[in-house]
């Protein structure tokens, strides 16, 4: 029984926590996807095309049908029929190649699965797939990284006269920035697991969004909604990469229902790079008019990115690009150019990440056009409101970002000119470059559940992609109910779990609050209607109104604390097991917005760079982050630096080269396609200023699963300059481009 | 991966005789022996090697690092690559081949490569390990893809209009700069070869890489004394701060005397299509002062038969850069 000493501090909300599923991670008890195997369970392996545009003339399947243990060769003529998924609706539906696999004999694409091998183990499997015999007519295909479109772009915002503003400028900056296909490289491979049990089926998948990916596989497999089940406990994380269904998912359900036995694919690091999405190649060209002494007055950013032959994924490069900034007059459009590539998809911070490198960039040059302070010139221009919807901001503390990041980082001592910075023989480099992510909440629901044996079960159909929601979620019902965070038991990544939201847009944190909080007040509700009722009732007589729930316990209003009595206690009083609460959030997509709900930061970057052997590398970050109330300032850190450090990445390293001749990416493998290690990681410096949004939650939470990645590559380009005079336009910044820098050293 | 036969040598004459059934020592051959297996095992898993017959080779005395009676040292060709970086002697001899070694992949895979493993591990050319494409030196006859395609990271010397493949090895590049002996037992018997005779460049037959006949085996490599009052240096520029292969890499063996070079040897990876010993710039440099025109001049005629493809143009200026570079840290003007 629970002691008066044993109640609990008074918030945990904000504090650094510990992530509650680390010691199952760690100990190996984490079931990921492709953890899970069953009785009889069969290992498919796809065949990839090996051109990327064309037909397919001729597949013989005879010689892998022969080899040992080969169950079956699906392909066309033989997988059984797939539909197409239908047109999204809202959040739901929503699927980045809308193709079923093996759907015509048109290719469009290098790696395109063509044929799936399954067999009793995976080095059977393997070994056959490489024995189908494929032809195929093979055409040049389009994979050119220089983009241009034909097709009016589509006007996302506009304002004012943008092109007269700009011409008649008294300082402008004009230029196009090139952003590379990146590929989301997270550890765990995307795999499906599939039990099909004679007329449903169980998906064990790599899903950001299990309740998303159950719609989209009922319509294209065919079977009632309800027959389909779709679990993902753990995610080896996904960077967007696995927000949708891919074409593999289909192969293993398909082939567990021909087959009648569990059937287990996961996609190999080459198939990352061909077949589960990427982020696109975009261009964007920037046109920013100032006055002599810096203040903004015409605002234009056009942006490209490649998309697929058969399916549109627009980047969003000028997401942020409406509101960032004081302007009258502005423009932001987009298109799409098709190339032989796979579908893209979302890559953390889709958008506004590659956008705001290219207008960040701009800023830049525009500083040293007005021979101004790049971050002077970045207060100057801080809009009153958000001036392209019109609408206050409901908490924007971007000045406050960026002084405080400056104070942090000792921008004062700061040397204009190229080179002319100097410590220990290596000459250094400073940039500066802001960042932006919109806040938003998306309608959820999700049950608490009060137990007898005083712990408390929180479950909700939302994933945890290694950013924290178990952690997140115990927080909130260990703080509501005020029991220990060890006492709450967190069930996510199913869904047969109340609908959770999709671990996208980093909205997960913002989403559950409500929903989490108002199950649980329900759940301690029902605690004090129990404890009332009946004879045996700790409280009998009382009414629930004369009760209060507070630290785990119940009491009598105004009584003393040593009359309160457990929760638990309560409950076995009255014979029950538990109670439960089921909780909603509303979501805010599809309403008129009244304030523009955004998180912004300032990011601080410096460089070293040794002419001599054309080594550059980023040494030191600070980054101010204002993303309403962090509720666990570990995890949110670890957000961040984790974001810092993918930003190095993107800046220096990432970049997926596609065969111009075959159109295959070639460097599909984590040898030729480098991220930042740690070795290359600086030393991070993240500062939350922690203002709460309450327009958004009750705890003022928004999200930092993606803004830390915005603004990095920016201010790094930015400190590149800085140091070697070399301005990179095109990422990643390579030693090509550097050995022409300064060699003042 | 096809399906293979394993069986474990129990002595060197075992593994030989084992080997010699194979038609070939170089690529398709139908028997290999497996040191670390970090470079076959990949290789098996990506069709690119397909052995009949893997011969474990783990459990020969091999894996000793000694003293030799001229000063020199004798090392087992079962050696770690981690063990071999860490070993004292090494460390304060050959300076060069530890920092080699630790510049090369990673932790765990030190751990498991093996000396023999190192010498013979192949290129990292994309098209060589993708069976879907054309490669020479996987497939005689069948062309270079990498040639007009993805060659950021080939080389730009000892290249042929079949093959433009680097030996992407760190620890061969020092061995080079320390003029190392490589020895083999073979079906007919003991030989030593010094390394600069060891590889061969592509010319018309990528597929044939080193001198190796099928049943020859590694036992040791051996290097001389150190040179009395020598410094040696590793230099590996690369995209990344670990964990990559070099773009351009050099290892300078110094001695200086008197405010001049008496004597230097210098190798160079990441840019030759076999370890790069650069003679021309050893010349250069001896006898001379190390000053900014003598190293110039030193890595103009190193880089002088430098021949660029679409996309490596830069390794010139690189290689340049990291010769001077390398060569002064060893001198210790830096
Ligand atoms: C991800 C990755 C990154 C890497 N990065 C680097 C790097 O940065 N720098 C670098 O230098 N290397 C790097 N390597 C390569 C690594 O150094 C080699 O794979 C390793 O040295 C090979 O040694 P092993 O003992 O594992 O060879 P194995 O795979 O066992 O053998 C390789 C070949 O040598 C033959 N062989 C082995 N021993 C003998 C012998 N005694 N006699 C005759 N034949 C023999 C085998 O038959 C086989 O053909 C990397 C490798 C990987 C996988
Ligand atoms: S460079 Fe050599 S290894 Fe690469 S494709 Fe050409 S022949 Fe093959």
């Amino acid at each position: 029984m629970a002691s008066i000493e044993e109640v609990v501090p008074a918030s945990i909300i904000g504090t650094s926590l510990a992530r509650v599923d680390g010691p199952l991670k760690v100990s190996g008890g984490a079931m990921y996807s492709s953890d899970h195997n069953f009785p009889g369970m069969l290992y498919a392996v796809p065949v990839c095309s090996t051109i990327a545009k064309g037909t397919i003339t001729s597949l013989d399947s005879s010689a892998a049908e022969a080899m040992p243990g080969v169950q079956a060769v699906y392909h066309r003529k033989n997988i059984g029929q797939l539909f197409r998924a239908a047109p999204p609706v809202g959040f739901s539906g929503l699927i980045d190649e809308r193709r079923p696999p093996f759907e015509d004999d048109v290719i469009r694409y290098y790696g395109q699965y063509v044929a799936v091998v399954v067999a009793q183990t995976f080095e059977q499997a393997m070994a056959a797939s490489a024995a189908v015999k494929v032809s195929y007519a093979g055409e040049k295909p389009d994979v050119s990284t220089t983009l241009s479109s034909d097709e009016k772009p589509k006007v996302d915002t506009t304002r004012g006269d943008a092109d007269g503003a700009f011409a008649s400028a008294a300082v402008k900056v004009d230029e196009t920035y090139v952003t590379p296909v990146e590929t989301h490289n997270p550890i765990e491979l995307h795999a499906s697991v599939a039990v099909w049990d004679g007329k449903g089926f169980t998906l064990y998948e790599t899903s950001q969004a299990v309740g998303n990916h159950r719609e989209v596989m009922a319509q294209m497999l065919g079977v009632p909604l309800e027959n389909v089940r779709v679990i993902s406990r753990f995610l080896g994380s996904g960077f967007g990469g696995k927000l949708w269904p891919w074409p593999h998912c289909l192969l293993a359900a398909a082939a567990s229902r021909n087959l009648n036995r569990p059937v287990k694919l996961v996609v190999s690091r080459k198939m990352m790079f061909q077949n589960v999405g990427h982020r696109p190649l975009t261009q964007q060209r920037i046109r920013l008019g100032a006055t002599a002494d810096g203040m903004l007055t015409s605002l234009q950013h056009d942006s490209l990115n490649h998309t697929s032959i058969l399916d549109d994924y627009g980047e969003g490069c000028g997401e942020a690009t409406g509101y960032l900034y004081s302007t009258a007059n502005l423009r932001v459009t987009s298109g799409l150019v098709r190339r032989n590539v796979g579908n893209p998809t979302a890559m953390r911070g889709p958008g506004a990440v590659p956008g705001l490198y290219a207008l960040e960039s701009a800023m830049d040059e525009l500083a040293i056009k007005l021979k101004m302070d790049p971050v002077e010139l970045r207060l100057k221009n801080e809009p009153k409101l958000d001036e392209s919807l019109g609408i206050p901001f409901s908490s924007r503390h971007l000045k406050e970002c960026l002084t405080v990041g400056a104070e942090k980082f000792g921008w004062s001592q700061r040397k204009a000119g190229v080179g002319a910075m100097q410590r220990d023989g290596l000459t250094l480099g400073w940039g500066v470059g802001v960042c932006s992510w919109i806040a938003a909440r998306i309608g959820c629901e999700a049950t608490v559940e009060l137990k007898a044996d005083g712990t408390a079960r929180v479950a909700c159909g939302t994933q945890d992609i290694g950013t924290g929601t178990y952690t997140i979620l115990a927080q909130i019902v260990a703080e509501k109910a005020g029991i220990p965070i060890e006492k709450v038991e967190v069930v996510l990544g199913d869904t047969k779990l109340p609908a959770g939201p999709i671990s996208g847009g980093s909205w997960v944190t913002s989403s559950v609050i409500p929903a989490v909080a108002d199950a649980t007040q329900k759940a301690m509700q029902t605690v004090l209607m129990a404890a009332v009722q009946g004879k045996d009732a700790r409280f009998a007589g009382k009414k629930p109104e004369d009760l209060v729930f507070s630290g785990g316990r119940v009491q009598v209003k105004g009584g003393s604390a040593e009359t309160s009595v457990a929760y638990a206690e309560v409950l076995r009083a009255a014979n029950l097991g538990g109670v439960s609460g089921t909780g909603k959030s509303e979501g805010t997509f599809g309403v008129p917005p009244k304030v523009s709900q955004h998180s912004f930061g300032a990011q601080f970057v410096e460089v070293t760079w040794q002419p001599a052997t054309a080594r550059l590398r980023v040494n030191r970050v600070v980054t101010v982050i204002d993303a309403g109330r962090v509720l666990n300032t570990r995890a949110g850190r670890n957000q961040i630096e984790g974001a810092v450090m993918m930003g190095v990445g993107m800046a220096m390293l990432e970049h997926t080269t596609y065969d111009q001749r075959n159109g295959a990416p070639i460097n599909s493998n984590l040898a030729d396609y480098v991220v930042a290690t740690h070795a290359d990681t600086p030393q991070i410096d993240v500062t939350f200023l922690d203002y709460p949004d309450l327009s958004l939650n009750e705890y003022g939470a928004r999200g930092i699963g993606e803004i830390g990645l915005a603004g990095i590559a920016a201010a790094i380009t930015g400190a590149v300059y800085h140091a070697t005079g070399v301005r990179v336009r095109e990422l990643p910044v390579r030693i090509e481009d550097l050995l022409g820098g300064t060699a003042r050293a | 991966m096809d399906l293979f036969q394993f069986s474990r040598a129990e002595s060197v004459a075992q593994a030989v005789a084992a080997g010699a059934e194979s038609p070939t020592a170089q690529q398709g051959a139908q028997v290999r022996f497996v040191a670390g297996g970090t470079t076959l095992l990949d290789l098996m898993k990506l069709n690119v090697e397909r052995p009949q017959r893997v011969v474990d080779i783990n459990k020969l005395p091999l894996d000793k690092v000694e003293r030799t009676a001229d000063g020199g040292l004798k090392i087992g060709a079962l050696v770690r690559n981690s063990d071999l970086a860490h070993n004292e002697m090494v460390q304060k001899d050959y300076a060069v081949l530890s920092q080699a070694l630790l510049s090369g992949a990673s932790a765990q895979l030190r751990n498991m490569a093996t000396t023999g493993g190192n010498l013979l591990q192949r290129t990292r050319c994309v098209y060589f390990r993708d069976t879907a494409m054309a490669c020479n030196k996987r497939e005689a006859g069948s062309g270079c893809s990498a040639i007009g395609g993805f060659n950021r990271m080939l080389a730009i010397l000892g290249t042929s209009e079949q093959c433009i493949a680097t030996n992407p090895s760190d620890m061969n590049v020092a061995l080079t700069a320390l003029e190392a002996t490589i020895h083999i037992q073979g079906a007919k018997g003991e030989r030593s070869v010094p390394i600069h005779d060891f590889f061969v460049v592509p010319g018309s037959t990528p597929q044939q890489e080193n001198v190796l006949e099928p049943g020859d085996l590694i036992t040791y490599v051996t290097l001389p004394a150190p040179a009395a009052g020598s410094k040696s240096v590793y230099l590996k520029l690369r995209d990344r701060a670990s964990y990559e292969f070099a773009l351009a890499s050099a290892a300078v063996v110094a001695t200086v005397e008197g405010g001049r070079l008496k004597r230097v040897r210098i190798a160079m990876g990441g840019v030759g299509t076999k370890p790069w010993r650069m003679v021309e710039a050893e010349k250069a440099l001896e006898g001379h002062a190390v000053n900014e025109g003598t190293l110039h001049k030193a890595a103009e005629a190193a880089l002088r038969g430098a021949k660029p493809q679409s996309e490596n143009g830069y390794k010139v200026e690189l290689a340049k850069r990291c010769l001077m570079y390398a060569v002064k840290q060893a001198t210790q003007a830096v």
